[in-house]
């Protein structure tokens, strides 16, 4: 069984973070990203669903509605400037 | 934007071991993943409590949730503050207790339509009444889902549901209004498409002393959902996306939901009056001297 | 502020000394709904709570009392409700959620002709296997059952102290005839004895919410906002308060439930002895017919009847290895009870067969004529070999 990762793709001022395995494939992040940001996997995960990828990193302007809107707790966005004590906790 | 026309290598993303989600702090982390389905809205609704929480910076000695039974009570399970898993449609007044033994602190009861209007709508009308200050967050999904289906008080006419198979034909409440009439001093409805403006209606019913209530209305695929052919969950949040109407202050009376028309949506009513434990402090104890 | 604890000699009804009682125990919330023949606990309590700092609701129902009971108590008070027969039954869903989640609250029940709406006005006793057995599933109980209003108080103030130390509702059930009646209530204030909720030993993280005991009772009571974070549940429970539905985690905690009373039973049980020595019938008797059946004992032995009286102060947990240890040496057992035979049954349950049982019932609405008890003194002793 794979040892359960996080995923994390650079945007132009932050990361976006995917927890694939958590993903119970609603695709709300897909639909409703105001900027496209996001696909359905290739692959997919421990559970049978098709997590998100990233896309098009360069259109995320860490708006943080995916990571808002998301039942599972499975993508979250992180800005450049804030502070790592975010993830503390 | 025709940035997706253009063939582009998909980004790769660097591997890490498992990150902590920013918001695992509000969260018992070894009780998830949650029973919820795919498509469900409860995840939004409790992912939104806890950035609700978070920009209160209200922690676990601050606020307290009590919730009924159905799909929305298991949210007090997952919530890693003190959390009251009670009887259904008994919350409320469970709350009513805590609130009362500690007025410093805030008390949220999360639960479903069910839960709080049909059997739980007698003590919904008179803490509202009462204007005990708590925090009631009712998501709507218009059935008791966790049973199978059943319909249930905010099922619209003409809907099915496991105990309506030739359709509902009982007038469903309109929640707002129902909460309006009675008092509550802060009254608001999102979907939970809306998530960015439902864990602001949250903040606002935390922080507002008194009676709020915020009618959260959630997708419920594999039982409502699916009975009345609205599709997946994906499904119904592109329909709340089409209907939905804000309109602050718009009158609760003309906010009925009924399927095929507009979706109001928004804060309905934010005003003041004088909370339980002010009226009891004013009338009772400083009035009689009983604090000397 | 007012005093808590009302010292001196007062002329009360039994309601008013159970109000009393509470007040003199600490109660810091009283959420209840009037109903016939309990309102003057509610009244009464309505106009002292505010006095001592507490806070009096009247709740919509008897349904909403019991929630809030429980609510209360979580949020770090000693809490109260009270209520009769039709009350009583709408209480019951909740009196399970607070014995699984193992509140600790006192509910009192001034018990009313029944079934059903009944005889508003006039006493009762036939909710006494209700009080048992009124909530599905498995569970302990106790019961207290005063014979008068200065009992009224003192055992209103033990029923807090139970709640605290066992964790669980207790009950308090008196009678119409007890709760109206007017007598000395005596209080003083060098004989009252509290005990406090016990906070948990360790540090949130380390305590565990339902980690029992020697006595196998939880170590500890978090109050809502100190940090614990705990999570209370009705549903079937691990001992962090995580509800997991399997037959294994009901097996580690239902048992417990009734075995953390059955286990301590010598602890908890009290009766009271009139007589006994050279007793060869038993009267067993609780609440307001044990006034009546001092009178029965009194004629009973005028006419040379060697009876003498068990008066049941704690009716659950059942004294039954005190019946047990009587029944090898006495001809038999008299019952008298206003309710159509319900205690009767634990007697002769705990007699086996050894000594004759007689019920001596009453369908509700008065207390019983005395000689029908020497009655059924008479005829045990006639059918004595």
């Amino acid at each position: 069984m794979a040892t359960a990762v996080t995923k994390r793709w650079k945007t132009k001022h932050g990361y976006l973070y995917i927890q694939e395995d958590e993903c119970k494939g609603c695709g709300f992040c897909i639909e409703f990203c105001p900027k496209k940001v996001l696909e359905e996997s290739a692959q997919f995960n421990a559970k049978g669903y098709y997590p998100p990828r990233v896309v098009d990193a360069d259109a995320c302007v860490n708006c943080t509605f995916c990571e808002l809107i998301c039942p599972d707790f499975a993508i979250w966005s992180e800005k450049e400037q804030e502070e790592v004590s975010r993830n503390n906790g | 934007m025709p940035h997706r026309t253009k063939v582009k290598a998909v980004p790769v993303p660097e591997i890490l071991p498992q990150q902590a989600h920013p918001m695992q702090k509000y969260l018992r982390m070894d009780r998830l993943p949650h029973i919820w389905c795919s498509g469900c809205g409860l995840g939004t609704a409790l992912s939104c409590f806890t950035y609700a929480l978070d920009e209160l910076e209200l922690g676990a000695e601050d606020i307290g949730v009590v919730s009924g039974i159905g799909c929305t009570g298991r949210i007090a399970g997952y919530l890693n503050l003190d959390s009251y898993h009670t009887t259904h449609g008994r919350a409320i007044p469970f709350a009513t207790g805590l609130a009362v033994a500690k007025p410093d602190k805030k008390v949220v009861v999360f639960s479903g339509d069910g839960d709080l209007f049909a059997i739980g709508g007698n003590h919904f009308i008179h803490a509202a009444r009462r204007n005990i200050d708590m925090t009631v967050l009712c998501v709507n999904n218009f059935n008791y889902g966790m049973t199978g289906g059943q319909y249930g008080p905010t099922t619209p006419i003409g809907s099915r549901g496991t105990t309506a198979p030739y359709g509902n034909y009982e007038n469903p409440f309109n929640l707002p209004y129902l909460a309006a009439s009675c008092g509550a001093v802060y009254v608001a409805r999102w979907t939970s498409l809306h998530a960015r403006r439902l864990k602001e209606a949250m903040v606002e019913a935390i922080m507002k002393p008194g009676f709020t209530f915020v009618e959260i209305v959630s997708p419920c695929p594999t039982n409502y959902g699916r009975r009345n052919r609205l599709g997946d969950g994906l499904d119904e949040l592109r329909t709340y996306a089409e209907r939905s109407v804000i309109r602050h202050g718009a009158n609760p009376a003309e906010a009925d939901l009924i399927p095929g028309n507009d979706i109001i949506v928004g804060r309905f009513i934010d005003t003041t009056r004088p909370t339980f434990l002010e009226a009891y402090q004013e009338q009772i104890v400083r009035k009689n001297k009983f604090d000397k | 502020m007012a005093e808590r604890i009302l010292a001196g000699t007062h002329f009360l009804n039994g309601d008013e000394a159970c109000a009393e009682g509470a007040i003199a125990a600490g109660c810091g919330l009283f959420a209840g709904y009037p109903i016939t023949p309990q309102s003057e606990i509610a009244e009464r309590i309505s106009y002292r709570l505010p006095q001592v700092g507490g806070v009096f609701v009247q709740m919509e129902d008897e349904i909403s009392s019991m929630a809030a009971t429980l609510g209360g108590a979580w949020g770090g008070l000693k809490t109260m409700t009270a209520t009769s027969g039709p009350g009583f039954s709408l209480m019951m869903e909740n009196l399970g959620l607070g014995m699984i989640t193992e509140t600790p609250c006192v509910v009192i029940n001034i018990q009313r002709g029944g079934p059903s709406t009944g005889l508003p006005t006039l006493v009762g006793q036939a909710d006494m296997m209700q009080a048992r057995w009124g909530s599905h599933g498995d569970y302990g109980v106790i019961a207290l059952s005063p014979s008068s209003p200065q009992e009224s108080f003192e055992l209103t103030i033990r029923a807090f102290n139970l709640a605290e130390t066992y964790r669980l509702p207790v009950l308090v059930m008196s009678d119409e005839v007890v709760g109206h009646m007017f007598e000395r209530v005596v209080i003083d204030p060098e004989r009252i004895e509290l005990v406090e909720r016990k906070a948990p030993a360790e540090p949130p993280g380390e305590f565990l919410l339902y980690k029992p005991g020697e006595n196998l009772v939880p170590r500890g009571m978090p109050t809502f906002g100190d940090g614990h974070r705990v999570h209370v549940t009705g549903l079937t429970h691990d001992e962090r308060g995580y509800p997991i539905i399997d037959a294994k985690t009901q097996a580690q905690l239902v048992p417990r439930l009734k075995e953390k009373i059955a286990r301590n039973a010598e602890a908890i049980i009290d009766v009271e002895e009139t007589d006994l020595e050279d007793a060869e019938v038993v009267i067993v008797t609780y609440g307001i017919s044990a006034r009546t059946s001092l009178g029965a004992l009194r004629m009973a032995r005028e006419k040379g009847l060697k009876a003498g009286m068990l008066r049941l102060i704690t009716v659950w947990p059942f004294p039954e290895a005190r019946i047990r240890a009587l029944a090898d040496r006495v001809a038999g057992f008299v019952v008298p009870e206003i309710n159509l035979g319900q205690i009767v049954l634990e007697v002769e349950r705990a007699a086996c067969s050894k000594a004759q049982i007689r019920s001596v019932p009453h369908a509700g609405g008065e207390i019983h004529d005395p000689q029908t008890i020497v009655d059924a003194i008479e005829e045990v002793l006639r059918n004595a070999t």
